[in-house]
């Protein structure tokens, strides 16, 4: 099949500027295969230029975590053609509606994009190799079994003829695709398990646009977004009458719960949004604060028929005769996913109903359906053109809020490209935010200081009952539990509870959606070790099972980083392990504390086992990325007041600066079988290693998050 | 008209003096490569080189920026790639890329004042915010891209 795509081919249009210069822009993502010279699809994985040149399509979005390239890198090696000449580009979400979804999944979280599609775009790899060799053996008349294909160039062994794969791509593309293909023993890897430069950052190193935020069309116009600040209210009256007469200004629309002003640039829709007036009808959720949402998560924590999530032994019997019992409470705050771009959308919808979408979404699929259901066409009638993400860690998949935005105010202007770009201000108060939690737990010791039992009662928001209710069993949101409900230590005794308290603040997944459990269990076990008087390696490592990868890598982090060794005076060290996103982390922080109270990270050592590992080097990146996100949400909160979140920019939701950023190093002990993810199990660890180690440095434990300056001031 | 001096380049642009730098540049001049993150001056994505400073365009504004050679991303390797970028592909830096162009520009300016920073050098000049967490390799790409003592050309000078 030759591939030709025309919804692209304006892509690379022209457009008169403001200036009135003629500029030509083209966006390197999208739409390679379909430039130049014909290309062969070989299959819906795998483009071949006649020369040599090959084109992997991408389903599942990139945001920074490398899977863009790791895909490819997986595709191309059962391909076995020469990485130098391979590039990537996203699948159109269209066609894969048009294909009956023959990319698989297009959603981008959970740590997926590996572990959740390697079989298949493998198999579209060796699928493609096979057929290309056929096609050469064919041309010789030979058995293909006689010949072999390495770096692009296939060689038939007895009579050492050698074609390429660009000279036979048309061909193998008639031919049946393979039933059943081999796959490669990971062990023998050429491409993929090595740390090769990932494909998309010259581009992004060069400027060029890649991003939502970069989209230019043809007369395109910008829109800037205010939806009402108390979520849930709704816009009552606006005087737009001033906002009108503005420079530039096209339009103000008006929708239930947002207005949105369209201008010739970005900064004057958004000057005149500010001159907008509205007035908005808060709806019920007016007086909601910090101290309702912890009211309601503490009466939470008291409700007698809290969803039960875990019963094994008798948890109460033991505590009540354990020789020791610790108790303690732990919360976390709302937060900000804060991608550094803001949300965005390009909508256009066309003069024949068909819409046209660029966006930074972790779901072009997802995107797909929220414009053709706000724009009331079939799914057929509409394109997504997914654009590289200025950060996703969960804000872009399920809610697509800004997608719906995007389309309605296009639909306001038929025939007109439109970007619709939320303001920081506006990205900052209206995220689907890390669920805040309050979470209790006691631990039973006897007296030896073995656990003989483990309770956890949990209350927090659901962010399942928001983003996909049919999920939610029994009243378990597993991402709620998750991380106190699956432990893998040895206890005999354990009950855990969760009450649903949902609120009004919307919630979403946030990178490593639960982790703040992980924190919560790591940082107690740790007082319990203390209780008991034992080393907090040893006392996990008498709790897990031999042959337990949590173990494992429990202790290549502890060798790793010198568990026992002596730090220098006013440094602690602290570790915890968890696992998650298919994956094993234990980290060892170190850090000091100095009398006022400033804590510096100095040194992270995390251990991961994933199976397998596509790109070394990414997953490095990955564990330096989880472990300044974790850094950032040991400091950072979104609060609440008059319904309202209270943060509005970084000046007030601090972010992680260059001179606080850990040494960090990633031990990769991958032990093949299995396939884990990257993008979030680094963060799994990070904040209980830390907080361990800030009792270490100080004895303080830090139970309440954000750490509030003075928190940790000497006395 | 406001005239503007653009890597290199003139350019006549029917905005009003007050519209930030970024917003002609990204709007009106086509040139999207600095970025918006926050356009109050705190993060850094929209850094551009004014007559060779680290500037934040989203709080300059254009009639501010009039007489000043402006270099963006765009501009800052003409011809070929400046050498802080291929140091920033050769060390893998950018995650999602969004804050990055920004970071090459604040990092362009200050090799061109020392050219061998140290460590605290860096953490000084780079105040730019990145959400992804690629600090430790913009640090080890502005090490690689230093100059050596004797050869040290000023740079970043439209
Ligand atoms: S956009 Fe200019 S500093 Fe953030
Ligand atoms: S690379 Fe994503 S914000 Fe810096």
């Amino acid at each position: 099949m030759s591939v030709s795509f025309a919804r692209r081919d304006f892509l690379k249009a022209s457009a008169a500027a403001g200036g009135g210069l003629a500029l030509e822009f083209s966006f390197p993502v999208l739409a390679n295969a379909a430039r130049g010279t014909p290309a062969t699809e070989v299959n819906a994985w795998v483009v071949i230029h006649p020369d040599d040149r090959v084109v992997v399509r991408i389903a599942r979005s990139e945001m920074g975590q490398g899977t863009y390239t790791a895909l490819a890198q997986l595709v191309a090696e059962e391909l076995d053609c020469d990485w130098a000449k391979v590039t990537a580009e996203f699948a159109s979400p269209n066609e894969h509606v048009r294909r009956k979804r023959i990319w698989g999944s297009m959603s981008t979280g959970g740590s997926q994009g590996v572990r959740g599609s390697h079989d298949y775009v493998r198999k579209a790899g060796a699928a493609a190799r096979e057929m290309l060799v056929s096609a050469a053996a064919a041309q010789w008349k030979v058995p293909p079994a006689e010949c072999s294909a390495d770096k692009g160039v296939i060689t038939h062994g007895p009579s050492k003829r050698r074609l390429r794969y660009g000279q036979v791509a048309a061909q193998a593309a008639k031919l049946d695709p393979p039933r059943d293909v081999a796959l490669r023993d990971p062990k023998d890897w050429k491409i993929a398990g090595k740390p090769l430069h990932r494909l998309d950052i010259p581009d992004k190193v060069l400027g060029k646009p890649v991003f939502g935020t970069d989209v230019m069309l043809p007369g395109m116009l910008h829109a800037s977004i205010a939806q009402c600040p108390v979520f849930g209210g709704k816009v009552k009256a606006v005087d737009s009458a001033e906002a009108e007469r503005m420079r530039g200004v096209k339009k103000i629309v008006r929708a239930a719960d947002f207005v949105a002003v369209v201008a010739d640039s970005w900064w004057r829709a958004n000057e005149a949004l500010k001159k907008a007036k509205v007035e908005w009808d808060a709806g019920a959720h007016g007086a909601a604060s910090d101290e309702t949402i912890l009211a309601m998560l503490r009466e939470g924590l008291a409700d007698p028929k809290a969803a039960s999530a875990k019963r094994s032994g008798d948890a109460a019997g033991a505590l009540a005769t354990a020789a020791k019992v610790v108790e303690a409470e732990y919360s976390s705050p709302y937060l900000n996913h804060a991608t550094m771009e803001p949300q965005v959308c390009t909508a256009w919808v066309k003069p024949d109903g068909f819409v046209e979408v660029w966006t930074s979404t972790q779901n072009g699929e997802a995107s797909m359906a929220a414009a053709a259901e706000t724009a009331g066409v079939p799914l057929e009638k509409v394109e997504v053109h997914k654009m590289m993400l200025g950060g996703g860690f969960g804000r872009r998949g399920a809610p697509q809020d800004f997608v719906k935005q995007g389309v309605a105010i296009a639909m306001a202007m038929p025939g007109k490209p439109v970007k619709m770009m939320w303001s920081r201000e506006e990205d900052m108060q209206h995220g689907y935010y890390r669920p805040a939690s309050l979470v209790r737990m006691r631990g039973g010791l006897d007296a030896r200081g073995g656990v003989v039992a483990f309770e956890a009662k949990i209350a927090c928001p659901s962010i399942l009952s928001y983003l996909m209710p049919g999920s939610v069993r029994n009243g378990i949101d597993f991402t709620a539990v998750r991380t106190l409900h699956d432990m893998p230590y040895e206890i005999a005794n354990q009950q855990v509870d969760y009450a649903m308290r949902n609120g009004h603040v919307p919630v979403g997944f946030w990178r490593a959606p639960g982790q703040q459990n992980g924190v919560y269990r790591e940082c107690f076990l740790d007082e319990l070790a203390h209780a008991a008087g034992k080393d907090p390696l040893q006392f996990r490592l008498d709790m897990l099972k031999a042959g337990d990868k949590n173990r494992l890598v429990l202790e290549a982090a502890a060798k790793a980083a010198g568990w026992g060794t002596p730090l220098a005076p006013g440094v602690g060290r602290g570790l915890a392990v968890v696992n998650g996103f298919g994956s094993y982390a234990a980290g060892v922080a170190e850090v000091s504390v100095d009398p006022s109270g400033a804590l510096k990270v100095l040194r992270y050592v995390v251990a991961i086992d994933s199976g397998h590992v596509v790109n070394p080097d990414s997953c490095a990146a990955q564990a330096e990325s989880n472990a300044v996100y974790g850094l950032g949400a040991l400091f950072e909160a979104n609060t609440v007041k008059d319904g309202r979140v209270q943060e509005s920019n970084f000046h007030d939701f601090p972010l992680p600066m260059i001179g606080e950023m850990p040494r960090v190093e990633l031990v990769l002990v991958p032990t093949g079988g299995f396939w884990g993810g990257h993008g979030e199990p680094g963060i799994l660890p990070f904040q209980a290693a830390v907080l361990n180690a800030v009792f270490a440095a100080t004895g303080k434990r830090v139970r309440t998050l954000p750490i509030r300056p003075g928190d940790l001031k000497r006395a | 008209m406001l005239k503007l001096t653009v890597n290199g380049r003139g350019h006549a642009v029917d905005v009003e003096p007050e519209m930030p730098l970024l917003w002609v540049l990204r709007d009106h001049l086509g040139l999207p490569g600095a970025k918006y993150g926050c356009g109050i001056s705190q993060c850094g994505s929209c850094t551009v080189l004014a007559d060779g400073e680290a500037v934040r365009s989203c709080i300059l504004t254009a009639g501010q920026a009039v007489g000043r050679k402006i270099v963006t991303i765009e501009g800052l390797g003409k011809p070929g790639l400046h050498r802080l970028q291929k140091a920033w592909i050769e060390h893998e830096v950018p995650q999602c890329g969004y804050c990055q162009t920004g970071m090459i520009m604040a990092a362009a300016a200050l090799l061109a004042k020392k050219p061998r920073p140290t460590d605290a050098d860096i953490d000084d000049a780079m105040t730019n915010l990145c959400r992804c967490g690629t600090y430790a390799r913009v640090r080890k790409a502005i090490h690689a891209a230093a100059a050596p003592v004797a050869t040290v050309t000023p740079v970043n000078k439209a």
